[in-house]
Order: C-alpha cells, then sequence, then structure tokens
C-alpha cells in the first residue's frame, strides 16, 4: 500500500566549538557559570570595542567542513546580520552569509528502514557567534525579562543539510552521525542539554494524489531538546501538515513560511510569532574584521590530519576483524578510546567477534553501571586479551570467563591468578572423553534420543559429566558426546 | 529617486526608531533629496569591479584562543540602566522584538 | 613668558632640559583653558586637578631621573568619542550623556604610557556625524578666529582648542575629513593618518571602514611628534597594520626630495571660494620655490565621492549605532510612561478592531528601542541612520551599498594610478573658509557638499593633512590639503614641514575677547 505522502525534511543545525575562549574576545566559554560573570566589554558590544577573530574557532570550523567533504572557500569573509534582540547586545550578529567555510558536501548515514547508505547533502557550514539568553518567568506575569550575556560571543558552528532526509528517524540517524563525526574530530561535544548543539528542521510533505504528489507549505520547527524529540516533533508535525492539507487544501507558495515550536509535554507543534520584517538582516561585509584566505596547502594538511572518521571506521573494523555492521557501529558509536581498546584486544586474541563480543557486553557494562570512562576502566587490553585467549582455546567457558573478569576487575589478578583463584582447572580434552564415554555408556536410553534426532537429549550427558568434573567445559562435552554417539552409530 | 513616508514608517521600524508624522513627512523630504544627489553614481558602470570593502587589504588576522579575565559583573552592570544586579532588566520579551 | 603660544615642540625642549616643568607648562593652559573655554566652549569634560596630577608625576620621574615618555608633560585633549576610563565617553550624544567605559582606547594607553598630561574631552558633532560641532547634543563650540562661526567638524573641540592655544596637542578623529577640514577652519595642523596606521581600539565606531584616529597640533613637527606616539599596530584591532612606525620627527626634517605633486585644478574652480583658490594658487608657489614640480591633475572619480561615502557611512554607522538601545548601557527613555502610552495606542486600536496588522502597536520591548533611540539620538544621527539602513535593506542594497563599494574601488584605483604620476596631490581642504552658525544647520545636503574634497581620502584609506596657508578676505583660515598614498605619512610631514618652514600661517594666532570680558 502505497502511504499517503513522502516527508521532506531538512536540518540547520548549530554546534558550539570547543574552544577555551570566545569567538571575538577571551572570555571563557565555559558552560554554567553565574549569569553575567563571562562577559567583556567586546562581548557585551559595548562604544569602542572590535571583534578579534579566534584561530582555534576558524581552524575547527574548516576541520569540519573538510570532514563534511565540502569544497572549502579559498576567500571567505564575515559578515554583519543586523537584527534586534535584547541578547544580541550589538544588535548584529558577525556571521558568514555569501562565502561561508565550506558548501556542497554531505554526509554518509544508514538508512535505518533498508540498511543502506545514503549521502544526505550538505548545503553550507558557517561561523558565527552565539547570542546571550532571555529569561522569563511567565509566572510573574508582566515582570521583566533578565538577559544574560555569559553565551554571547560563544563561537558556533552553523551546519544545513538540503532536504534529503525522508522521514523522521532518518532525522535522527543523521543528527546521531553528525554528533559521532564532531565527537571524533574533537570538534564539539553536541551535548544538547547545555546548548552545545542545537537543532531547527524545515519541514513540508509532498501529498501523493493521482496527478503526482502535492507539496504543503514549508514550516520551520524549533525548540527541540534532544534527538528522540526531533524524531517525534517531525512526525507529529507531518501528520498534522497531512491534516491540514486535507482540510485547507494549501500548498506550497500559497502561504508564507511558518515557525512552529515543539511542545514537549503537550507532544505538539504550535505556531510561533514571527515579524515578516525580521527576515530583512541587511547583511553586510563586518568592516573591522579582515578576510581569511586559505591555501591548498592547508586544506591538504587538514584533511589529511582529520584522522579515520566514523563512516570508514566502521568499514575497516568489519572488514579487518569480520565484525557484523551491527557490532562496528555499536563499537564505533563508543568513540575512538574504545575502537582502539577493541582492537589491541581483538589483534592479541586473534578473533574479532570474540572481542567485540566481550568488549560490547562486558567492557561497556562495567563503563555504564559505574558510569566511568574507559580511561577508568581496571583492565588494559592486554589482560583482557590474556582472559579471551582462555576463553578461545576453550580452556575456559563463557560463564567461567565472566567469573573470571569479574575476579579481575575486583582483586586486580591476572587471568590466570583469578582462574587458579576460583579454583577453575582447565579439563584436558582425553579426561573430556574419557567422561564423555562414561555418560554415553551410562545412559543408553538419552542416546537413543539422540540418535533418533533429538539432539537437545545430549544436555542430559552434559548435566551428567558436570557431576563426574564441575570443570568440563559443557560446550565441549556436548560436542565430544555428540560426536562419539555418531561415531557409534 | 523619491522614498515615499510609507517607505520611511518601514525603514524607521528596522532602524528601531519612532517617528511622529511630522518627522516621517520631513525625513521623506530630505532623504529624497539627497537620494536624489546619489543618482550621480547611476552613470557609472561598475558592474565587473570587485566591491572594496576594506581600504586595507589585509588578510588572516587571528588571536589565539587563550581565555582572559572576564569584566567584574558590577563593572558590566555599573553602566545598565536596569539591573538586578545579576542580570539586565527589560520590558517582557516573549515573541521577537 | 608665555608658555601657551609655544608648539609642542618647542615645550618638550624646554621641559626636557628642565628649564620648565611639566606642573608649570600644565598650569599655564589651564589658565588658558579656564580664561577661553567660556568663550570658545571646546570641552564637553576639562579636569585640571587630573591633569596637574599627571603633570606632578612627569616631574617626579624627572627629578628622580627616571625615563619618561616622548610626550613627558605635554598637555592632550582627546576628541569624546575615544574612550577613557577616568572621565565619560559621551560621543556628544544624549544617548551616552552617562557612559564611563570601564577601558581606555589603545590610543589613550599610548598616550598614557608617553607620560601625556591628559586634560579632557573635547566637543565634537554627535557621533561624528557632522562638519560644524553645531550638532553636539550639548554645547556649541565657536571658531576662535571669529566666534559666530563654527569651528568645522566634527573634531570642532579638538581644532578649536589647538587653535585657541588650551592645548598644544589634541586627538582627533576623521571618518570623511572631521581632523582635516575643523583643522582648516580653526587654522591649525591636522593628519588623517592612513587606514590602519592607528589602532581604532577605543574609537567609538561611526563607519569602522572610515574611522581613523589622528593628530592635531600647530605645526607638522608636532603633529610627527603626536603621531609616533599614536601609531602603531595593536593586537586588538584586526585593522591595524602590522608595520613599523617610522621616526617621523626625524625624517620630516630631511631636505625635500625630488618629486613631482599634482594640483588638484578641478578644486579651485566652481563652487570654491576665490580667496580659497588664490591661497592654494600661493601655496602652489612656495613649494615651486622649494624645487618641488607642480603638475596639474584632474581625479575624474571624485565627483563621485561624497555620494559614494555617503551611502557607505551611513550603511555602516546603521549597523554600528544599532547598539544604542538602552538595554546594556546609555540612555533609556522613561518606561513608565512608554507603558502608559502604549496602553493608550492599545485601547485605540482594539476600539477601532484589529483592522489591517501594520497598525498594531509595537510590543513593548520594541517601543523601548524605538523611544529610546528617538530620543537619544539627535536629528542628524537619525537620518543617517534612516539612510544607511534603507541603503542596506532588500530591495535596495544591490543599488546603493554594493554599487557604492564598487565605486569605492574605482576611486581608489584612481588615486592608485595618480600616485604612479605624481607623489602627493595638493588643493583645498573646504570650498570656504568657516561658515556662520546656523548658516547650513537647516540643509544637510549643503553640509554634506562641503565635504566633498576630503572624503576621497577615506575612501580610499589613504593619508591626508590639512596645513594652513593663508586667509580669506574676512581673515579666516585657509587650509591646504595635502594626500598621498598609503603610510605617505613622512612625505606628507615632510612637505607641510618644509612648508611651514616657508611661511608663518601656522604661527598666526586668532584674537579671542580680552578674558575679563564675559564671552558671547
Amino acid at each position: 500500500m502505497q502511504r499517503p505522502y513522502e516527508i521532506i525534511i531538512g536540518l540547520e543545525v548549530h554546534v558550539q566549538l570547543l574552544t577555551q575562549s570566545k569567538l571575538f574576545c577571551s572570555c571563557s566559554t565555559e558552560f554554567g557559570a553565574p549569569p553575567n560573570t563571562q562577559t567583556c566589554p567586546i562581548c557585551i558590544g559595548m562604544p569602542g570595542v572590535l571583534p578579534m577573530m579566534n584561530r582555534r574557532a576558524f581552524e575547527l570550523g574548516l576541520k569540519t567542513a573538510c570532514a563534511l567533504q565540502c569544497e572549502i572557500a579559498r576567500f571567505t569573509k564575515w559578515d554583519r546580520k543586523n537584527y534586534y534582540y535584547p541578547d544580541l547586545p550589538k544588535n548584529y550578529q558577525i556571521s558568514q552569509y555569501d562565502l561561508p567555510l565550506g558548501r556542497n558536501g554531505y554526509l554518509e548515514i544508514r538508512s535505518p528502514e533498508t540498511g543502506q547508505s545514503k549521502r544526505i547533502g550538505i548545503i553550507r557550514v558557517h561561523l558565527e557567534e552565539d547570542a546571550g539568553k532571555s529569561m522569563h518567568d511567565e509566572r510573574a506575569g508582566k515582570a521583566d525579562s533578565r538577559i544574560d550575556l555569559n553565551r554571547c560571543g560563544v563561537p558556533l558552528l552553523e551546519i544545513v543539510t538540503k532536504p534529503d532526509l525522508r522521514t523522521p528517524a532518518e532525522a535522527k540517524i543523521f543528527l546521531q552521525e553528525l554528533k559521532l563525526l564532531l565527537n571524533y574530530l574533537d570538534v564539539s561535544d553536541c551535548n544538547m542539554q547545555e546548548g552545545s548543539l542545537r537543532v531547527d528542521a524545515n519541514i513540508n510533505i509532498g501529498v501523493n494524489t493521482p496527478e503526482g504528489p502535492i507539496p504543503t507549505p514549508i514550516v520551520e520547527v524549533k525548540n527541540m531538546n534532544s534527538f528522540r524529540a526531533v524524531e517525534r516533533a517531525l512526525t507529529y508535525e507531518a501528520e498534522r501538515q497531512y491534516q491540514e492539507f486535507l482540510e485547507t487544501g494549501r500548498r506550497l507558495g500559497q502561504v508564507p513560511k511558518q515557525t512552529r515550536g515543539w511542545d514537549e509535554e503537550a507532544e505538539l507543534t504550535r505556531p510561533q510569532r514571527t515579524k515578516e520584517e525580521s527576515s530583512d538582516y541587511r547583511y553586510f561585509p563586518e568592516p573591522d574584521l579582515v578576510p581569511v584566505v586559505v591555501s591548498e596547502a592547508e586544506i591538504e594538511r587538514i584533511r589529511t590530519s582529520l584522522g579515520e572518521l566514523p563512516q570508514l571506521l566502521r568499514e575497516r573494523l568489519e572488514t579487518t576483524y569480520g565484525i557484523t555492521p551491527y557490532d562496528s557501529d555499536v563499537l564505533v558509536s563508543q568513540g575512538r578510546a574504545l575502537v582502539q581498546y577493541f582492537e589491541r584486544v581483538a589483534t592479541l586474541c586473534g578473533e574479532g567477534k570474540l572481542a567485540a563480543n566481550w568488549v560490547q557486553q562486558e567492557v561497556l557494562r562495567f563503563l555504564n553501571e559505574h558510569q566511568v570512562s574507559l580511561d577508568a576502566f581496571p583492565l588494559p587490553p592486554e589482560r583482557l586479551a590474556e582472559l579471551l585467549i582462555m576463553v578461545r582455546d576453550r580452556k575456559l567457558d563463557t560463564r567461567r570467563g565472566r567469573e573470571v573478569l569479574a575476579r579481575m576487575l575486583s582483586t586486580g589478578e591476572s587471568a590466570e591468578e583469578a582462574v587458579a583463584s576460583l579454583g577453575f582447572v582447565d579439563v584436558g580434552d582425553a579426561e573430556i572423553e574419557k567422561i564423555c564415554r562414561l555418560v554415553i555408556a551410562q545412559n543408553p536410553k538419552t542416546v537413543a534420543d539422540v540418535k533418533a534426532g533429538k539432539i537437545k537429549a545430549v544436555g542430559g550427558l552434559v548435566g551428567q559429566a558436570k557431576k563426574i568434573n564441575p570443570h568440563v567445559d559443557p560446550a565441549k562435552v556436548r560436542e565430544m558426546c555428540l560426536r562419539l554417539i555418531e561415531e557409534t552409530a | 529617486m523619491a522614498i515615499t513616508p510609507e517607505e520611511v514608517r518601514k525603514v524607521a521600524y528596522l532602524a528601531r526608531l519612532l517617528l511622529s508624522e511630522d518627522e516621517i513627512a520631513e525625513m521623506a523630504a530630505q532623504l529624497s533629496r539627497i537620494l536624489e544627489y546619489m543618482e550621480i553614481l547611476r552613470g557609472v558602470d561598475a558592474s565587473h569591479v570587485e566591491p572594496m570593502a576594506h581600504p586595507l587589504e589585509l588578510t588572516n588576522v587571528f588571536r589565539e584562543d587563550r581565555v582572559a579575565p572576564s569584566l567584574p559583573r558590577e563593572e558590566a552592570l555599573k553602566n545598565a540602566p536596569k539591573h538586578d544586579g545579576e542580570c539586565y532588566l527589560v520590558p517582557a520579551v516573549l515573541g521577537p522584538a | 613668558m608665555d608658555l601657551a603660544s609655544l608648539t609642542a615642540s618647542e615645550l618638550a625642549q624646554w621641559l626636557c632640559r628642565g628649564e620648565i616643568g611639566a606642573e608649570e607648562v600644565t598650569r599655564a593652559f589651564v589658565a588658558r583653558v579656564k580664561q577661553y573655554e567660556p568663550a570658545v566652549g571646546a570641552f564637553l569634560t576639562f579636569d585640571p586637578e587630573k591633569a596637574l596630577e599627571q603633570a606632578a608625576e612627569v616631574d617626579r620621574r624627572r627629578r628622580e631621573g627616571k625615563p619618561v615618555g616622548p610626550l613627558a608633560g605635554l598637555p592632550v585633549a582627546i576628541k569624546d568619542n575615544i574612550c577613557t576610563t577616568d572621565w565619560k565617553t559621551t560621543c556628544a550624544s544624549k544617548i551616552l550623556a552617562n557612559f564611563r567605559p570601564p577601558f581606555d582606547a589603545t590610543v589613550v594607553c599610548r598616550l598614557r604610557a608617553g607620560d601625556a598630561v591628559l586634560v579632557g574631552k573635547t566637543n565634537m558633532d554627535e557621533f561624528a556625524m557632522g562638519g560644524s560641532t553645531e550638532l553636539s547634543a550639548f554645547k556649541v563650540t565657536r571658531n576662535p578666529w571669529d566666534l559666530s562661526r563654527v569651528p568645522g567638524g566634527s573634531s570642532g573641540g579638538a581644532a578649536a582648542a589647538v587653535a585657541a592655544g588650551m592645548v598644544p596637542l589634541s586627538v582627533g578623529s576623521d571618518t570623511g575629513g572631521s581632523i582635516r577640514q575643523p583643522a582648516a577652519l580653526c587654522g591649525v595642523t591636522g593628519l588623517k593618518p592612513t587606514y590602519g596606521r592607528v589602532s581604532r581600539f577605543g574609537l567609538v565606531a561611526f563607519a569602522s571602514s572610515l574611522d581613523q584616529i589622528g593628530p592635531l597640533a600647530r605645526t607638522a613637527e608636532d603633529v610627527a611628534l603626536l603621531l609616533e606616539v599614536l601609531a602603531g599596530h595593536d593586537p586588538l584591532d584586526a585593522t591595524s597594520a602590522n608595520r613599523e612606525v617610522p621616526p617621523y620627527r626625524e625624517l620630516i626634517q630631511q631636505p625635500l626630495p625630488t618629486i613631482r605633486l599634482g594640483l588638484l585644478v578641478d578644486q579651485l574652480g566652481e563652487g570654491v571660494d576665490t580667496d580659497v583658490a588664490q591661497a592654494i594658487r600661493e601655496a602652489v608657489k612656495v613649494f615651486a620655490n622649494l624645487g618641488v614640480e607642480v603638475k596639474e591633475v584632474r581625479l575624474l572619480h571624485h565627483r563621485l565621492a561624497v555620494a559614494c561615502y555617503y551611502i557607505i557611512a551611513t550603511s555602516e554607522a546603521s549597523s554600528n549605532l544599532a547598539r544604542y538601545d538602552g538595554v546594556h548601557y546609555g540612555y533609556r527613555c522613561d518606561e513608565h510612561r512608554m507603558e502608559e502610552q502604549l496602553a493608550e495606542e492599545r485601547r485605540r486600536w482594539a476600539e477601532k478592531g484589529p483592522s489591517s496588522v501594520a497598525e498594531e502597536p509595537d510590543p513593548p520591548m520594541v517601543r523601548l528601542y524605538r523611544k529610546t533611540r528617538a530620543e537619544g539620538f539627535g536629528a542628524e544621527v537619525k537620518r543617517r541612520i534612516m539612510l544607511g539602513t534603507y541603503a542596506l535593506s532588500a530591495g535596495y542594497y544591490e543599488a546603493y551599498y554594493l554599487h557604492a563599494a564598487k565605486v569605492r574601488r574605482l576611486i581608489r584605483e584612481e588615486y592608485d594610478r595618480t600616485f604612479q604620476e605624481v607623489s602627493a596631490l595638493i588643493g583645498p581642504v573646504t570650498p570656504t573658509g568657516a561658515f556662520a552658525i546656523g548658516e547650513k544647520i537647516q540643509d544637510p545636503l549643503a553640509m554634506y557638499l562641503f565635504d566633498a574634497f576630503t572624503v576621497g581620502a577615506n575612501l580610499a584609506g589613504i593619508a591626508a593633512v590639512s596645513i594652513p596657508c593663508g586667509q580669506t578676505r574676512e581673515g579666516l583660515p585657509v587650509g591646504l590639503h595635502l594626500q598621498g598614498p598609503p603610510f605617505a605619512e613622512p612625505l606628507l610631514l615632510q612637505l607641510a614641514y618644509w612648508f611651514q618652514r616657508e611661511t608663518d600661517w601656522h604661527r598666526r594666532r586668532p584674537t579671542l575677547p580680552a578674558p575679563d570680558k564675559p564671552a558671547l
């Protein structure tokens, strides 16, 4: 059955760059300081001050534009975007208008529905300064709004996508992938709670009709405070536009672009007030800042210094270690440090899949339970590999392996020491065969069942074997019993 | 080129100026006269000329990413017409200003 | 001995030799200010106590044999659009009437480091927008040569203070002629340095790509002395030039090289006072006698300069002055009255029924901005903000701002070509001598056209100087305009220095009313 409409989504993402100081002055960018304690005459926009460009912010912007496969502007400049707002003390924002840092790039994502890769186009990447914060207590009624300028002048990178996203879920995946990329680049911590990543979306739908799809008016959705909120808001908004279309028949171009805000509690979008004139930003070149010329050599230097980025890293892990796309996705999404840890373990124990399982299940569980990062994980990769080699060589079964690991983590013992402390004895193959032959001889009925095709019945033999020697590896016993039964058949 | 009172009203709003009806009329007349004089530029073909935004054509002037102490809050707020010791105060802003 | 009649360089020598002390010098000038300020009105802030403190400190340091700066003990006045922590910085505007910056402009830091004695802040046209200093929100400054006339502007207070002998040195700013034009009308020497030569950090911006701080004094030598302290790279100003500051005082006294000057003949014809034209022609003869070849030249794009200038300057100004909104500093309208007015408008609007969205009264924040700015800015500032906002607005940007930015390049390129043929240009600074107070105030365009000869240098970012070169039949000073390529300050000041060796226009003094007589 054909869906009644297609969804068309483009995103506008603002990320805060990881600099120590603001974009145009030396005030700290640290989050959470008391109001108006991180300002100076420059970011307050006092008469007589001049902005001075932060080199690191420019480099981080350039790095991101390169990683997003953008064409890099050889000549880029600053422009003033003029509009009045009390949290913007100069009443203009220093931004980039016609010559952004980068344009025409893309980010590859894997579509959750098809599992296939898809390129999401990036229209532009540019630097700009953040505004402050206006706070209004609605309950206080007519009371004044309060303005905190700490954020004012914090460096932001604006990333605008093409309307290439087709579902709210895809929008979410894109954001996750973008966040991951920026984390890998050390460009931004992308913390939505602290406002270091903000998303606005432009969305409309194409209603399917026998005459072809009819586009509805584009709506800008704001105020989405988590990736989950993005997905929910866009799902809601698409359906709302469909209902509105059914009621009014309004299509693209018949009404001006509307802005709506996502109300998390009510789970709906509401229209926001805008003024028509607010779009006349009177951009012009910022006379207080000089342009930046970027050489080919510089771009090359940045490109080569990017390091391995998530998309290629996943592919390499899959081919090098034979792990599944799911595994590589989980590992890569945890960041570079965990991937390096995994690679070391996988190389030492020689089994990628085994290493992937243990890192994902055991290491990540420990980190989650203790709410710590990898550098606080007590086991260096070499020690975990020692354990995994025992598991690989069947000297320990998985269950016992976990027990050994738990002991290693709590006592600091090596794998061998922990095995000894736990009294686990490696039962040799000859011994296992002896035990198996014994239980086969003692349980002819079970053997008959197995022979008749009830393979599951072999579990009874494994239980018997464990009674004889609790240290045997159940998997080995199972295997051996089946082989012996087959031989006798 | 003449500018109409209606245009003056729009521009005054963009510039956040409040003009009385008399001032609007006077402004329209004065600006029209000035803009008429500006017509002298119309005859110049500059279509292939690169616009000049800076007289001294420097590039790549940066500062290093180092933090310096901020202004003490009392200092910052000292010149503010209205504040509560922590924040600047303005009439309630709910929508666009 | 009347210390106030000496040049800064002469005073510096006396001070250096220990024949007089800084306090003594400062007292002499303070006395002058007290005598003539009521008549002239050059200062917005005058602080003799602070001045004498600084002077005493200089004397103490000198007594102790400690090193002192090149301006040690010399009184300097600062235009009131340059930020000072000691005094309010008002830009002669009601909107900044009580603004006290928490920082010093870079030039102020340099002056302090040079041990200058800062005496106060001089009057100007509001936000440096004007050419007569009549547009100050606080007071009118009078031309010391004729108290019924304007001193020029916008650095009118700075020029008048030097002309009246109230300070030997003064710091102004020049966006379209604001140093050179009042220097010409007041008979003093004033320099607009090359864009980027002097830091703009702490200069309250009018038009950022045109503004430049510069010195005013009696002589080229004094201007060189002050420029040596003001000039230099500033890491706080991205548009400041990172090149060495030459030893101007030393360079300008060297014999003139074999050079050719270009006489801007188009600036001697129609619309130019014949006395002014005559003074310029006399000046040409002086240069000829000095062995300098003078050739007639024409700048064809010059006729576009005023139109080009007023589009670019007002566009930038409309953005630079957006920050004066009554939120973070400066004047704010009476909120209570504003609320009442709005309530009344809303009531009337509701009665009429919301027929049209456009008629809806402003939200309170918007009205606060609009009323604050309407009450805080003077008429000329509003006019320029309107013009600039219009020139940048949707639908007009290409036709006005962008086109003007292109014409600007044509003007610069024509200068560049001309400077291949001649080393510097000479002509008048203004078409006439000082005009009467009130004469042009009703006619903004006439006021703009008075800038016709000076705005070109700002558009091109080149160096230009104004020196006294004659008088009109009314006895008003005439200024000679010397324009040179970027960073040609040494050459321009050298020409001025040798011209002043041959002439005495810069030594003439206005006759001010006797101190015991009440001022006008």
